[in-house]
């Protein structure tokens, strides 16, 4: 055995021990560590419990600040900056499938403790900081009776929302704080059951292309084969007619999608599936290639089958790819945004994350935001935290991080659908040379 | 002289009705085994929770029979603690077709057969022994 190998093996041991007893293993990077697969009789469960922010703030690194921008909004979910620095939030609650069995009547009393009992707005909400202060002084409602929208882009004037049910285009004039009309649909998105129900995402550099994330309709296929038809897999939509394709297949519930601005290459957050233990499966975030199968439902990070599959598929096993970069299991990794050096040296180059966190891990994983370091367009080395204390250690949980978004003028910001709270993380002045000075004039 | 007293009819539909349900459960979960149709499965997974309904408040009455009759033992005591039994396993059982998908076999069919078999089997000692209180 030569070093390589061994300090390859160490050095997740020595991060794990650095993690002062932090009980998340080490699954960070692309060969996470796979554990046999196991299930009790019970899944292993902890639902959040949830409890008002109160003074407490959610905790930054040294020398960065976060404020809340916007309170009491109705399930915000995925923000988009628009050209001039105004912020769109959708805000909404999808899915509704129905209770099959005694086991959906039950878990869908427990998980809903630990979510927000505010109705979902099925909205567009606008924020404006005219002034350049960070504070966000105009607030109006840019578009409503949507039906649970998520994902959101712009491309030139033409801004693009993917609802629950179908991909819809308004036209957006720079400045406009309400849309001028009902939006145009462009394509119906598979939406029969919608178990997973979010549509993330994204645009092509070229605005010719739109990419949708659309999550399966079960954990693992256990509503049956025939309801995963055009499920777990991220569609390729002609934006001009609607005409769409399946770019990659076998991505289990891609909850966020975004374009690498160096490359064009479209990544994606994926959540893996659950019930086969604490430390499994990792969620990811992966590059997306064209034509490319992930794995789900028949197996998991490349060849690793899942038996609880029937029929089985072993040429589909033998095809899946594995992803590029593991996040660990059940953090739920729901909002994807890559860095710009407006925010600081230290988080310049690489991609945030937003973890909402998950039901079935005890002790919990995710609630946070972390930030995965890329070089040469990949990512590299482990993730580090950037956003925490969503989860205090009172064991209560105050938020839950879903889209994360950069702002090109130095700032990111994190949707919580918990306490209803648009967070604005900033670089105070110093850490991002020229950050302050952008945002001290706003580009309108 | 011990006397036979029958069950008294609304306990006696209480127990006649868990059977068929812990059955019609079993041959769910054969049907999902052979077909991979994940119907049958949430078939199963509903007889069994009627099942469960059905023989618990059958055990309950059987308990409550026993409590306020002695002498607390014999046949009676047997049908209490094989409707005990079958219960407790047909919960297992429940959770065990809580598992998603095929994660539940082969444990679902077997625990089936032996949830059959004791709750048939309780039904035969409820319906043909004597019970606690047949003799005052």
């Amino acid at each position: 055995m030569t070093y390589p190998i061994l300090i390859s093996i160490a050095a997740p041991l020595v991060f794990l021990a650095a993690c002062n007893g932090n009980p998340e293993p080490q699954q960070y990077g692309p060969e996470p560590a796979l554990p046999k697969p196991q299930r009790g009789l019970l899944p292993s469960m902890k639902i959040a419990e949830p409890a008002s922010w109160g003074d407490q703030r959610p905790a930054v690194p040294p020398g960065y600040a976060v404020a809340a921008i916007a309170t009491d909004l109705q399930i915000p979910r995925q923000t988009l900056v628009l050209p001039n620095g105004d912020i769109l939030v959708a805000e909404g609650r999808g899915g509704g499938a129905p209770t099959l069995t005694p086991k959906d009547v039950i878990a869908g009393v427990i998980k809903a403790r630990g979510t927000s009992s505010v109705q979902g707005g099925d909205r567009l909400t606008l924020l404006r900081d005219a002034d350049g202060d960070g504070v966000y002084e105009t607030r109006t409602v840019f578009a409503a009776n949507l039906n649970a929208p998520y994902g959101l882009a712009l491309v030139g004037d033409k801004l693009y929302i993917a609802n629950q049910d179908a991909l819809v285009r308004f036209e957006y004039r720079a400045g406009q704080t309400t849309a001028s009309g009902p939006p145009v649909k462009i394509t119906d998105l598979p939406s029969s059951i919608n178990h997973h129900w979010t549509k993330a995402l994204t645009a092509s550099p070229d605005g010719l292309f739109l990419y949708v994330g659309i999550g399966s309709n079960s954990n693992i296929t256990e509503r049956g084969m025939p309801a995963e038809t055009d499920r777990a897999m991220v569609w390729q939509v002609d934006a001009r007619t609607g005409a769409h394709r399946p770019f990659a297949t076998g991505l289990r519930n891609p909850t966020a999608l975004t374009t690498q601005p160096s490359t064009g290459q479209v990544w994606a957050a994926v959540n893996e599936r659950d019930e086969i233990g604490p430390d499994l499966v990792p969620d990811y975030v992966t590059s997306v290639r064209a034509g490319g199968f992930y794995g789900w439902p028949y197996s998991y990070w490349g060849q690793n089958v899942d038996t609880r599959v029937r029929p089985q598929d072993s040429q589909k096993v033998a095809s899946a790819i594995p992803p590029d970069y593991g996040l660990g299991s059940h953090v739920a990794t729901l909002g994807l945004a890559f860095s710009a050096p407006t925010m600081g040296a230290s988080f310049a180059n690489g991609l945030f994350v937003g973890e909402h966190g998950s039901w079935n891990r005890n002790p919990p994983a995710g609630y946070k935001v972390i930030f995965v370091p890329f070089a040469a367009d990949r990512p590299t080395g482990p993730a580090v935290d950037f956003v925490t204390g969503f989860r205090g250690e009172d064991g209560k949980t105050r938020g839950r991080p879903v889209g994360v978004t950069v702002d090109p003028r130095g700032a990111l910001l994190v949707a919580d659908d918990l306490s209803n709270t648009l967070w604005r993380v900033t670089p105070v002045a110093g850490v991002a040379a020229g950050a302050s000075a952008a945002s001290s004039t706003p580009s309108r | 002289m011990l006397e036979a007293k029958p069950l008294h009819p609304l306990h006696a539909v209480l127990l006649a009705s868990a059977f068929p349900l812990f059955l019609g459960a079993l041959l769910s979960d054969l049907a999902y085994a052979q077909s991979y149709e994940i119907q049958w499965k949430n078939f199963a997974s509903w007889l069994i929770a009627g099942g469960l309904v059905f023989s618990a408040l059958a055990f309950l009455w059987a308990l409550i029979a026993l409590l306020r009759h002695a002498p607390r033992r014999g046949l009676p005591l047997v049908y209490c603690l094989f409707l005990l039994a079958g219960w407790i396993l047909g919960f297992v059982n429940a959770l065990i077709h809580a598992k998603d998908a095929w994660a539940s076999m082969p444990e679902a069919v077997i625990l089936s057969v032996i949830v059959v078999a004791i709750v048939g089997a309780s039904t035969w000692l409820g319906f043909s022994t004597l019970r606690a209180g047949a003799t005052r």
